[in-house]
């Protein structure tokens, strides 16, 4: 599926859309991190939660729950949430 | 996967005279962390002029850069942003080129009824023993403490700390914090043998360990607490900075929550009592503030730097008028050393990380200002005069000899 990535993580992706897979918002993080390593533990803690300035989209509906499931067409958008300054 | 944010430009890659190759051979960097990213300034020989590389990691909350002694060359970087989790940069040149940690420090699951915590961002680093290449320990906001023994690429967890029902207590909450979160700092590791390592929490108290990291004792007597509380509760006891003798390391000095301590190990756990020096210091200027510096051949001398203590605790310059108080006598007396700063209407803070000395013959100290400024002590802190202006808030300033 496409994933949106915001400008702090090219660094990561090198892209701002990528592709990746995961039947969960979790396994597509573990699929992120194994394709660019080091991203997911920028975005999710070490407790498996979203860490709190970071926001997800999944087909424009905001998700905080990573074990929300995923179809392979979805759309997912990392976001940064206002922070900062 | 590797990142350059910024290669250092510094005055001494320029082509030059053989002289002039001598004296960029051997000088001093500072490197200063700040709320925005971190800076490597780099001296002449004499310590006279000062070039400031670009900006490192710009946009990215530097907590601490340490270089690491054992080669001259790798620097460790603490790093988080407003939005990315906490991670460690490694160089191995110094800061030319940066490398993420492979596994960066972070708390492990939960195995007893303790509260699962994450870490929010990693606040001090300190080079393990020489004879130990590639240990490094680390501290943490919330309260942990990592080793790493590669160098820095990944960085385990020490369950005696981390995972102790009685640490957690000591820890207490995130409420019990300093502003932006409670910190294990002040990691220390005995020159002459490699097991024996110490280190501060805000709040929670001085520890102790002889078998590298495997068990711990609290080292508070003699340690005062805020008014009304019971000093032999650890979990009350806030030391901002802990510095150990580098001639001397049976010597500690203190600078705590309530005053400026020195405690000489006697072997006899009963025996070892912190002294609050701080009394002799002058009573308008009180004995508050966060960073300790002690002097890299006499272990009489120390620096302190006061901050205001008084009612709702402004930590800013006494009076506004900043100034390092030195003693040459382990405390018995101190001198105020202001010649060259600001005389009037500056309401500095200096944080704990950001005085340091440097280990030439005739030492200069080093601080940074939350207002960002770099200024050096010349003559041991006796002649002040600016190096920077104008960056952003200072955390943390280091400074080491490189070739």
């Amino acid at each position: 599926m496409n994933v949106l990535v915001p400008g702090a993580l090219r660094s990561y992706t090198g892209a701002g859309e990528v592709q990746a897979e995961g039947a969960t918002l979790d396994q597509l993080f573990t699929d992120l991190d194994r394709r660019y390593p080091g991203l997911r533990f920028r975005v999710v803690d070490e407790q498996g939660l979203l860490r709190a300035n970071m926001r997800l989209f999944v087909n424009g509906l905001g998700v905080r729950d990573l074990q929300h499931a995923l179809q392979p067409d979805d759309f997912v958008a990392v976001v940064l949430a206002l922070s900062g300054g | 996967m590797s990142r350059t944010p910024a290669s250092a430009k510094a005055a001494s890659a320029k082509a030059a005279s053989p002289s002039a190759r001598k004296s960029a051979a051997q000088h001093q960097v500072a490197l200063v962390a700040t709320r925005k990213g971190a800076w490597v300034f780099h001296s002449d020989s004499k310590r006279k002029t000062w070039t400031a590389s670009n900006p490192h990691f710009l946009g990215h909350t530097i907590s601490h850069v340490v270089l690491d002694p054992r080669d001259g060359r790798t620097l460790l970087a603490a790093a988080k942003t407003g939005h990315l989790g906490p991670t460690i940069f490694r160089s191995t040149n110094l800061g030319k080129t940066w490398k993420e940690a492979k596994q960066p420090p972070a708390f492990a699951k939960p195995t007893n009824e303790l509260p699962a915590r994450s870490v929010d961002h990693t606040f001090w680093l300190t080079p393990g023993h020489a004879s130990e290449t590639g240990t490094w320990y680390a501290g943490t906001s919330p309260q942990g403490l990592f080793r790493s023994e590669d160098g820095g690429v990944s960085w385990t967890p020490l369950p005696s700390v981390n995972d102790s029902a009685q640490f957690r207590g000591w820890m207490g909450t995130v409420q019990d914090g300093t502003p932006d979160g409670p910190k294990l700092h002040s990691l220390i590791v005995d020159p002459r043998d490699a097991r024996h390592l110490y280190f501060g929490m805000s709040g929670g108290g001085v520890h102790e360990s002889r078998d590298a990291g495997q068990s711990w004792s609290t080292l508070i007597q003699g340690m005062e607490v805020v008014g009304g509380f019971d000093a032999k509760d650890v979990s009350f006891h806030d030391p901002h900075c802990v510095r150990l003798c580098p001639t001397n390391p049976d010597r500690l000095y203190q600078q705590n929550h309530c005053g400026i301590y020195r405690m000489d190990r006697t072997g006899d756990a009963a025996a070892d009592v912190w002294q609050r020096i701080g009394r002799k210091m002058p009573k308008r200027v009180g004995d508050i503030g966060f960073p300790m510096v002690v002097h890299p051949q006499d272990a009489d001398t120390a620096w302190v730097f006061p901050m205001d203590g008084t009612d709702v605790w402004p930590r800013t310059s006494p009076d506004g008028r900043p100034a390092a108080y030195v003693t040459h006598n382990a405390g018995k007396t101190w001198q105020r050393q202001d010649q060259g700063l600001p005389q009037s209407q500056a309401w500095w803070t200096v944080k704990r990380q950001a005085m340091t000395v440097d280990t030439q013959a005739n030492p200069a100290l080093y601080l940074g200002t939350t207002s960002g400024e770099l200024w050096i002590g010349r003559d041991g802190g006796e002649r002040w005069s600016n190096i920077a202006r104008h960056l952003p808030e200072i955390y943390a300033v280091e400074v080491a000899t490189v070739e």
